[in-house]
């Protein structure tokens, strides 16, 4: 089964129906982030992007490599369901699609080990990290993570139970119908047990909660400039697709 | 007006807090303060500012930003006022920060400094602990080191931004048993309220009942479970609340 979450006559709606392996775009209908609680993202979490980052890990300001997952905040503005536009700024500083596999969290979730993890996950999503260059990974990335609109999230959650090898999924992202750039969930440096169980060591999960799995490095194969449509395909779970609109635009 | 929440009867119920501190219910009910199960007074996003004191920001040994240095909380961390919060095991350095916190009142985007105290709704007391053992260079101060569950007692009410009037003159007390331990004023705050409404609005839409938690000054000392802990902001209120240990807090979770 898959869970969406629709506006219909201005009213936020839960919609559960059968998981197809068909996507759909259905032209009128208005998307909302398909998770409603905390959204955590795992920075420096893909493997290729680790690698890059190799040789600065041992440099300053970092000084040695990251010892635990590096999490941060999506704050509540930046959550935006499929099809809703993708505010790029005024001064036209480059945003980039962060592609990734969302975890959503099905029951409330405190010390839970690696092995019982998967129990507590309902399912999964598709999510457009959004973010600015990432210049450093020192200090908390709130100006280059949290503008509105730079989290979109959906179009569903599809039950575990129908996603086989979740960390063997393709994760392709499409920049006005090309692919761009194309990876796997087979990536993540830390697999989706292990991230359940370090988050759940000090922050309780609530069903809802969504946690990013990690985004690859930001190059300008994922860059996005006002016009673009990006969209982010997962195997198995969905095609996540947003227009980008100069922020201006959308506040007129 | 001062307006908080309990936990009355198993439900989230708005009080408001009369000069006895007691609990106002909508049907004139009271509740005395050690007897209402205080809880945060508001939910939204959770800023907070880092080294926003110079004298706190050479405490540690650093030079004070030229930019705000803001992080996240999130939601897990909140508990009210006489609530507890848990020391993990086998750690040297836990630390409270007294704080200021600015309550929005209204949806702010692109706010200029000069509008900014428009769109503050209200003033709370913040304690922001801190476990220094789990600090990484890594989106520092990383979740692990400030966004643990209990790890930010808020309350005990909200007093409107009027009651109050300017912000910038402010006393800001830590007492650990009875014992000052940490005394400030908002007035050496080094970005003020209006400079981080216009900042981060500059930055996204911040909606009602978002908290800015707005730095603390010097004079930290580590805490051990059974330790009372209490904030005090001038004219804003009296925050309360016990550290217990880790144990105490798992056998709490599964009560």
């Amino acid at each position: 089964m898959r869970h969406s979450r629709i506006l219909q006559a201005g009213v936020a709606c839960d919609q559960t129906e059968e998981h197809s392996n068909t996507l759909i775009a259905d032209q009128d209908t208005q998307w909302l982030p398909a998770t409603t609680g905390t959204v955590l993202g795992i920075a420096l979490n893909h493997a290729d992007l680790r690698e890059q980052m190799a040789e600065a890990f041992n440099e300053k300001p970092h000084v040695n490599p990251p010892k635990t997952p590096v999490l941060h905040i999506k704050t509540d503005n930046t959550h935006i369901g499929n099809g809703a536009a993708i505010p790029a700024p005024d001064d036209g500083e480059t945003i980039y699609a962060g592609p990734s596999l969302g975890i959503v969290i099905g029951q409330q979730a405190t010390r839970v080990s690696a092995a019982d993890a998967l129990d507590y996950v309902k399912g999964y999503t598709v999510v457009n990290e959004v973010s600015l260059a990432e210049n450093s990974f020192y200090r908390p990335a709130v100006k280059a993570k949290c503008r509105d609109g730079f989290c979109p999230i959906g179009p569903w959650v599809v039950d575990a139970a129908d996603v086989k090898e979740p960390e063997a999924l393709q994760i392709a992202t499409y920049v006005n119908g090309e692919m761009q750039h194309c990876t796997t969930t087979a990536k993540l440096h830390y697999g989706i047990a292990e991230i359940v169980e370090y988050v759940s060591s000090f922050i309780t999960l609530q069903p809802g909660d969504l946690l990013i799995a990690g985004t690859p490095q930001r190059t300008e194969k994922l860059a996005l400039k006002a016009g673009d449509t990006v969209a982010i395909e997962i195997e198995q779970i969905g095609r996540l697709e947003n227009p980008v609109v100069a922020e201006q635009e959308i506040a007129q | 007006m001062k307006r908080a929440r309990i936990l009355h009867n198993g439900q989230q119920t708005d009080v408001t807090v009369n000069d006895d501190h007691q609990a106002v219910l909508a049907d004139g009910t009271v509740i005395n303060e050690n007897e209402a199960h205080w809880l945060p007074p508001c939910d939204g996003k959770i800023f907070v500012l880092g080294l926003n004191y110079a004298d706190h920001a050479s405490e540690l040994a650093f030079s004070a930003p030229e930019e705000p240095l803001v992080f996240l909380k999130g939601p897990n961390t909140l508990i009210g006022h006489n609530q507890k919060t848990y020391r993990p095991d086998n750690v040297d350095y836990m630390h409270y920060e007294a704080e200021l916190v600015a309550i929005i009142g209204k949806t702010a985007k692109n706010v200029s400094r000069e509008d900014a105290m428009d769109y503050i709704g209200g003033y709370t007391v913040g304690n922001d602990y801190a476990i220094r053992d789990y600090l990484e260079n890594y989106y520092r101060p990383n979740l692990r080191v400030k966004s643990r569950d209990t790890c930010t007692p808020v309350g005990p009410f909200i007093i409107d931004a009027d009651e109050v009037g300017d912000p910038g003159n402010l006393e800001l007390k830590a007492y650990i048993n009875g014992e000052l331990k940490q005394h400030g004023n908002t007035k050496d705050m080094i970005f003020d309220i209006p400079f981080l409404v216009e900042y981060l609005s500059a930055i996204m839409t911040l909606q009602p009942g978002d908290m800015i938690f707005t730095g603390t000054p010097e004079g930290l000392a580590d805490v051990k479970p059974g330790d009372e802990v209490v904030i005090e902001v001038e004219k804003v209120g009296r925050l309360t609340n016990t550290i217990i240990t880790e144990d105490e807090y798992v056998v709490s979770l599964n009560a």
